[in-house]
């Protein structure tokens, strides 16, 4: 965070202590985040939108250290910019991934971040593909950051194959709330951003607004 | 457009003879004065006119206080200001750097410049020196856009807020500002806030201390308050330890003269050209 006063080394920022999950229905996907920011011991910033455009129908979800997943994030926006015009049409999100998979793979030992990409595009509608360590991996749903330890089980066994969009949205809400209970280094507020073939659509629960469950 | 960063480089040749330097310091006994660091509480606030800055005015070597009255609010262009906590030099130089860049840009886009521009510059910079520039800054300023307030961390990550505060008295001032912000305020509520932010920091922080000095910059105006309050002014001394002479009565004097004999006298002329 800082150096001032008499301590040498200060915290730095950073989104590890996090929730973030994306899940891809059949038209589009939804994609979400709580919004703490910690550095060390103390919260820097309690309402950052992890959820960060790298195109108008792409997203992707920071996580790990705040300085890294925000520079990756715009530097990958700035070549999709500059691809999307080259060919002319909308980028596919699997090229998104890829720039992002780039960026993880080739600074693997340098960089401390990692980010879900998730969008619609006209040849494979919804996807969701996960970039960690420099990795390229497509799959139905995925779940990052230190709180999602915490709903593994919970994701696992109330994932279904052909949920709607509401259905979708609802798994991320709840997903999010559970981690964010449990996890000391997750909290604030809920992000969730649907995106589908009609545009995109942001949306923010507040901390006493998200849904509970036993022991509230 | 793109202005290559890559030309605009801090170099560290010095590093070297800094660390020859160290050693043969090292074997007399003694130790180079270390970096000067603002220990410091620094804050800022958007209200509805536009952003208040402010900043305590103690740095700090160690546990000495080394200037009472620094200026921790640097200027970046006519309608963005910057307060730095961290190494005092880092963020000196750092604002500096960037505001040359920041005008030349404005004047090759023949526009006012924005302050996401500001903070773009200075989080690229900050990531590529991968936080070994010890600068942690609040940046504010009005643009065409508006009002904004960005927080920006030395290994370059940044925050966009409507209320941030850095610093060692970060805390302290944080806890003002989560109690009494309202979005919109008026200017004199929040120059207020700010004021009692940084004085939150200020008694209750051993890094921050002395005055308060306060940046108020709306459309078209800045008004550079400093100091705006003197929360610790000097005391004046009630007593007085010179005695007048005649106190002390004398019994008996005694003068005995020094017999000196000069020597050698030799003189030698100035090169005053």
């Amino acid at each position: 965070m800082t150096t001032g006063g008499f301590s040498l080394g200060q915290p730095t920022p950073s989104v590890k202590a996090t929730t973030i999950i994306a899940i891809a229905f059949e038209g589009g996907v939804v994609i979400g985040s709580d919004s703490r920011v910690s550095a060390g011991a103390s919260v820097v910033n309690r309402v950052m939108n992890k959820l960060s455009p790298l195109h108008d129908k792409i997203y992707c979800a920071l996580s790990g250290s705040a300085a890294d997943a925000q520079t990756m994030a715009e530097i990958v926006n700035y070549q999709l910019d500059v691809h999307s015009i080259e060919v002319g049409e909308d980028p596919l999100v699997r090229s998104a991934a890829t720039l992002v998979k780039n960026i993880s793979y080739k600074y693997k030992e340098e960089l401390s971040a990692h980010l879900i990409v998730a969008g619609w595009d006209r040849r494979a509608g919804g996807q969701v593909y996960v970039t960690l360590d420099g990795l390229l991996a497509r799959q139905p749903f995925a779940i990052g950051g230190s709180g999602s330890s915490y709903i593994y089980g919970f994701v696992d066994a109330e994932y279904r194959q052909g949920m709607t969009k509401k259905d979708c949205q609802e798994f991320v809400v709840n997903a999010l709330a559970l981690a964010m209970n449990r996890d000391g280094s997750s909290g604030g507020v809920a992000y969730f951003v649907t995106i589908d073939k009609d545009g995109t659509d942001e949306k923010c629960i507040l901390g006493n607004k998200l849904p509970t469950f036993f022991d509230e | 457009m793109h202005t290559d960063l890559s030309e605009t480089v801090i170099v560290f040749v010095s590093f070297f003879r800094n660390a020859l330097l160290e050693r043969d310091v090292a074997k007399v006994g003694c130790s180079l004065p270390g970096a000067r660091k603002t220990g410091t509480t620094i804050c800022g606030v958007v209200y509805k006119d536009g952003v208040v800055l402010g900043a305590d005015t103690r740095a700090t070597e160690g546990m000495v206080v080394a200037d009472k009255n620094c200026s921790k609010i640097h200027y970046i262009s006519p309608n963005v200001y910057c307060c730095g906590a961290g190494t005092a030099a880092d963020t000196e130089m750092t604002t500096q750097l960037i505001s040359s860049n920041l005008e030349l840009h404005s004047l090759s886009t023949n526009r006012l410049p924005r302050v996401a521009t500001a903070c773009r510059m200075l989080k690229q910079m900050l990531f590529r020196y991968q936080g070994y520039i010890g600068a942690a800054l609040v940046l504010g300023g009005v643009d065409c856009n508006g009002p904004h307030l960005y927080s920006i961390y030395p290994h370059g990550s940044t925050d966009k807020l409507p209320y941030v505060t850095m610093g060692s008295g970060s805390l302290a001032a944080m806890a003002v500002f989560e109690d009494r912000y309202k979005p919109d305020m008026e200017e004199e509520d929040a120059k207020r806030l700010v004021r009692d932010a940084i004085a939150a920091g200020i008694f209750n922080d051993l890094g921050s201390g002395s005055n308060i000095d306060l940046c108020v910059i709306t459309k078209g105006k800045v008004d550079y308050l400093r100091p705006h309050d003197e929360a610790n002014k000097k005391g004046v001394r009630t007593g007085d330890y010179k005695y007048k002479s005649g106190t002390t009565g004398v019994l008996s004097k005694l003068v005995i003269p020094l017999q000196l004999e000069l020597m050698e006298e030799s003189v030698q002329t100035m090169d005053t050209s």
